[in-house]
């Protein structure tokens, strides 16, 4: 069972129907007690990082997951839920949970495109993602296959060996972390299509371990 | 770098597709989630659902629509069509759409935007705007005014300064709609898109006037939108979208070609 861990951060229920394509049991569910009982967390979400945490903290949710993490088993952010597992936000300059060392970044306003125009914020569409190295939640993609973002905000971890995924857009930056029983990905696999889907069927097969 | 964006976008009236579309072996499809898979298999970057449905009591039978597109495709799909209240929108948004799309009812209500960026986040707000070229005259600086009610009616207000301010209330893209070049198949209106595209700072979908690939090509290169709406040229079959994407690709224009 897949525990989606529901902060009230936007709609959940997208990453809960592309499981349920994937004929992969899973519950969207903010009790502590159901999601003891899971083989494996999905922490997703859309919205604000300062309101994210505000809700993890009155939920008690933000304690759980870093016992959660620490506990070794299975855990895959998605997009918010990314962002808050660094140290610090630049989005409503907030201090987040500091499961991974490094903070989350805004974008600079005066990103130029080849011809010298503006790039648009937020980053809003289909890019391809370099994964300089293999993982096990990451196998089995087109060599050009691209992914769904949309962000204004992009992770910056303090060390270049968690990142596992890079992302063009102005400037490089880190689209997918990977750390022992962590992995946790800037765009929307749930959204990604074909490509996305396999991330997530990867990802419920995954037992955990950085290697093949 | 990122794609450039193909988005069909799909004309629904009572949980039905307003034109049947025509698919492998001319089959009409009149379901819109067929429709939808469709174009999901065709290499499709996102799709446009647009709720003609005249009566409010038949919204119940859009939601039901929207709630099996988002069993069916997973790629980012809006809504729009009708939304007058955030309550509107989340129940679109808890269906499973990613956006939500507003036109006139934000011409006549403009908090609502500001509503919906507060409530869902700016990404989940998209700006529809009707436009018409008009004599250029004190309110309308630019020569683009926005009209609403399918264009029937003038609302004196500029559309460079109504994509301005839609931005600064919060909306996170604008689709870009000329009234003039909407269903002519005769190449989308290129001085407005890049007028508007070239002075905000958020995603523009160009729209109306798709006949050829040459236009999409114009409209993401010379007009300067970051994703191109089509219509009729895929709905007829004149083109699949793999086909469009292709032309671009070989063309140099980014796009996502491998689905």
């Amino acid at each position: 069972m897949i525990g989606i861990i529901d902060y009230k951060a936007g709609n959940l229920t997208s990453v809960a129907r592309a499981l349920h394509y994937l004929g992969e049991p899973c519950e969207v569910t903010d009790d502590p007690g159901i999601l003891d009982s899971c083989d494996r967390i999905i922490f997703p979400g859309v919205g604000a990082a300062g309101e994210a945490m505000i809700n993890l903290r009155s939920q008690g949710l933000d304690r759980w997951l870093r016992e959660w993490v620490a506990s070794g088993k299975p855990t895959l952010g998605i997009c918010l839920g990314t962002q808050v597992i660094f140290e610090r936000s630049e989005e409503n300059d907030a201090a987040c949970l500091g499961i991974v060392p490094g903070s989350v970044r805004r974008f600079p306003g005066d990103l130029k495109d080849q011809e010298g125009r503006f790039l648009k914020i937020p980053h809003m569409g289909w890019n391809h993602v370099d994964f300089p190295r293999t993982h096990p939640v990451f196998k089995d993609l087109p060599a050009a296959a691209e992914f769904y973002f949309v962000h204004s905000y992009y992770p910056a971890p303090a060390d270049d060996s968690w990142v596992i995924g890079w992302t063009d857009y102005g400037l490089r930056f880190c689209a997918a972390i990977a750390h022992e029983n962590l992995v946790a990905v800037q765009f929307h696999p749930e959204k990604s299509g074909t490509p996305g889907l396999q991330i997530l069927a990867n990802f419920c097969r995954w037992g955990g371990q950085d290697a093949q | 770098m990122l794609s450039k964006r193909i988005i069909p976008c799909l004309d629904v009236r009572d949980g039905k597709l307003t034109k049947g579309i025509k698919f492998k072996g001319n089959i009409d499809i009149g379901d819109p989630v067929e429709a939808a898979r469709e174009y999901y298999e065709q290499g499709a970057d996102e799709i446009v659902f647009y709720d003609i449905t005249a009566s409010s009591d038949a919204r119940n039978i859009m939601l039901d629509v929207v709630r099996r597109v988002a069993e069916t495709i997973f790629i980012p799909f809006s809504v729009g069509g009708g939304i007058r209240s955030v309550e509107d929108m989340r129940a679109v948004i808890l269906a499973g759409a990613e956006k939500i799309s507003v036109n006139s009812e934000a011409v006549k209500n403009p908090a609502l935007i500001e509503e919906g960026a507060k409530a869902f986040g700016n990404q989940c707000v998209v700006l529809g705007m009707d436009v018409k070229k008009v004599a250029i005259r004190p309110e309308i600086p630019s020569g683009y005014e926005i009209v609403i009610h399918g264009g029937r009616i003038y609302t004196g207000r500029d559309a460079l300064q109504w994509a301005k301010e839609g931005e600064s209330r919060g909306a996170g893209e604008i689709c870009l709609n000329s009234i003039d070049a909407d269903g002519t198949q005769e190449g989308y209106e290129i001085e407005l898109t890049r007028l508007v595209s070239s002075q905000v700072r958020i995603p523009v979908i160009a729209s109306g006037g798709a006949g050829k690939p040459e236009h999409l090509l114009d409209v993401l290169n010379e007009g300067q939108a970051d994703a191109a709406l089509i219509a009729s040229i895929v709905h007829y079959r004149t083109h699949t979208i793999q086909d469009l994407k292709t032309y671009l690709n070989g063309h140099g224009v980014k796009v996502r070609m491998q689905w």
